[in-house]
């Protein structure tokens, strides 16, 4: 096994007097792809900005590729790890092809805006995404799933190694968030990217993860195959869910079920 | 986007990339343009109008006459010293407006304007200072004292963030204003010359003084267009700023001092010139879109389009009598409304 992309020690993570994460210890692995789930308030965007760096640590550190993440040069990390946050917002009349293009800065300099690698780039991650005929339409005038792709478009022009994703299909509909997730599995498979992403939907979850980490008040509970972790037992612990999990008929993953109150003399 | 990983060439994409680019550029020559011919009729017109030609003349070869003193020691001054503040002004809107992710907000929104205020005021009453060159000078300090005040103030656990930075601004203003007000009120030469300060002029200024403003002012346009990639992230969040490689921080910091630099010498030679950097960058921003590269050195050639028009459109109606400050605000404060009811205040 080779080393940790992405390593948290001991790290303790807050916003003012809250610590939401404290003395938690997280591994990813490269070229696989993680999902952290967990309810609502459980601490995984936390933990996720913490790994990005885009909340600091009040203890322990955040390891890129065995190196403190706070002590690399900031733009450095940008040219390695590309992380979106949940629901961002774009400045009106910002259209499609200029956000995308905002991506690239990591790969600029003041001498040198612009340039064919960036060109490269930009188009790459618009048509990948589906998104080169929107380039010339604002973000804010957008549906929520054509949104939702312009900013993963413009994640996926950083070019980065690794990919931190906090719901990025959330406001998708079914179809379109098997699309880009889709689209994240290739990235995977064909570029070897390492991903982490921060998942609700837990059928989709178990289906994409090489690794499912599930999180509760702030502790990781659980961590491995989604088979080994997507157990009826967790579930009851961890969401406070009743349901039934059995094998999906699709992809061999498992398949959570929830018993609705109505239904549950009948199971 | 099913099948597209092998990413095919997006040549929609790449066009429209392009063809932003050349209608930018074109923007800003046409602005450029506009901005020459706005100096021309600032040389040109006023009370006694001096025609084009003799204009010419005066400039490149004066031979003394009356229509070379006017235009040499009248109105190049006065235009060359529109030209600066409606720069400073115009990209200092923009900056302000960009690091507050705020459409109302004001170059003056960190203390600068009363800053500079108190700075002439202190130095008419205290130091009897009264010739316009010298307390230009107080007024730069003060204006700086008042930005670096409202920066260390509105600096909470965390850093500087846009509400912090206006609360800050808000409440250093109202003190600096009681303050200006108990000194003004009590002394009656000083009363007269915040008066004259207050109202904004270009009118009347030495050419000297543009000259003594003009390092700050360069300074000040470096750090503004230096600070416009990072204020295009800041646009998308600090959270994605930060994922960008940026230091959140350290762009606000240069901003801050990009505007108290431009906003600063400009008002301190000037006077608050209301609406300019209020309005402008809202104006810009309809020919170049939010990309901030862009907006910032449209948003100052359009500042100095403006003063100077409004400049010689107070010169036309009322001959000399009225200032520009008070021709932007007749002006200015309808224009803003219109814009306000006609394209709503864009979410910045």
């Amino acid at each position: 096994m080779t080393r940790p992309r992405l390593q948290a020690e001991h790290v303790r993570l807050g916003y003012d007097e809250r610590i939401v994460v404290d003395g938690l210890d997280f591994d990813v692995a490269d070229e696989s792809v993680t999902v952290i789930i967990g309810p609502n308030g459980c601490g995984k965007s936390t933990l996720l900005r913490g790994m990005g760096r885009l909340l600091r640590p009040r203890g322990g550190s955040v390891l890129l590729d065995g190196k403190r993440i706070d002590k690399l040069p900031t733009r450095d990390v940008a040219r390695t790890v590309g992380v979106l946050p949940q629901t961002p917002s774009a400045p009106a009349g910002l259209t499609v092809g200029d956000l995308v293009a905002r991506g690239r800065q990591p790969h600029q300099h003041w001498y040198r805006q612009w340039s064919a690698g960036d060109e490269e780039a930009v188009a790459y991650a618009l048509s990948v995404t589906g998104m080169s005929s929107f380039a010339e339409r604002p973000v804010d005038e957008l549906s929520g799933g054509q949104r939702q792709r312009a900013w993963i478009s413009m994640t996926l022009a950083q070019q980065t190694s690794l990919l931190l994703l906090d719901e990025p299909i959330t406001y998708l509909d079914l179809a379109h968030q098997v699309d880009v997730l889709d689209l994240v599995y290739r990235l995977h498979t064909e570029r070897g990217t390492t991903v982490v992403m921060v998942l609700h939907d837990l059928n989709l979850a178990a289906r994409y993860a090489d690794t499912l980490v599930a999180m509760h008040d702030g502790r990781i509970v659980s961590q491995g195959k989604p088979g080994e972790v997507l157990t009826e037992e967790l579930l009851s612990d961890v969401f406070g869910l009743d349901a039934k999990v059995v094998s999906d008929p699709v992809a061999g993953t498992p398949l959570v079920l929830p018993i609705s109150a109505h239904l549950r003399d009948e199971v | 986007m099913n099948a597209t990983l092998a990413a095919e060439p997006a040549p929609a994409g790449r066009r429209a990339l392009h063809r932003r680019r050349t209608r930018r550029l074109l923007s800003l020559a046409a602005l450029a343009g506009a901005l020459v011919v706005a100096a021309a009729a600032s040389l040109a017109y006023g009370a006694h109008p001096v025609p084009l030609e003799a204009v010419w003349q005066a400039l490149v070869a004066p031979a003394g006459g009356e229509d070379d003193i006017i235009v040499r020691s009248l109105r190049v001054p006065r235009t060359v010293l529109g030209i600066l503040a409606g720069l400073a002004l115009g990209a200092g809107g923009a900056l302000m407006q960009g690091h507050t992710r705020n459409p109302l907000a004001d170059p003056g929104l960190l203390g600068v304007n009363q800053g500079a205020a108190l700075g002439v005021v202190t130095a008419v009453v205290v130091f009897d200072v009264t010739a316009l060159g010298g307390y230009i000078w107080f007024g730069f300090a003060g204006a700086l004292i008042a930005a670096v005040l409202v920066f260390v103030l509105g600096t909470v656990r965390g850093g500087a963030t846009p509400v912090t930075l206006a609360l800050a601004g808000a409440a250093v203003s109202a003190l600096l204003y009681g303050l200006i007000s108990a000194i003004v009120l009590s002394d009656r030469q000083g009363m007269d010359t915040y008066r004259f300060w207050h109202v904004g002029s270009i009118a009347g200024r030495e050419l000297a003084v543009a000259g003594q403003l003009a390092p700050f002012l360069i300074a000040g346009f470096v750090l503004a267009l230096a600070n416009t990639p990072g204020l295009n992230s800041l646009a998308l969040g600090e959270d994605v700023s930060t994922a960008l490689g940026r230091h959140v921080g350290r762009t606000r910091l240069l901003g801050i001092a990009a505007i108290t630099l431009l906003v600063g010498a400009a008002v301190s030679a000037c006077g608050p010139i209301a609406f300019v950097g209020l309005l402008v960058p809202h104006m810009a921003r309809v020919v170049t879109g939010p990309d901030y590269r862009w907006l910032v050195p449209c948003a100052a050639l359009l500042g100095a389009v403006l003063v100077l028009l409004a400049d010689v459109l107070g010169r036309l109606v009322a001959g000399d009598t009225l200032e520009v400050g008070i021709l932007l605000a007749a002006v200015g404060a309808p224009g803003f409304i219109y814009l306000v009811r006609r394209r709503g205040l864009s979410k910045i």
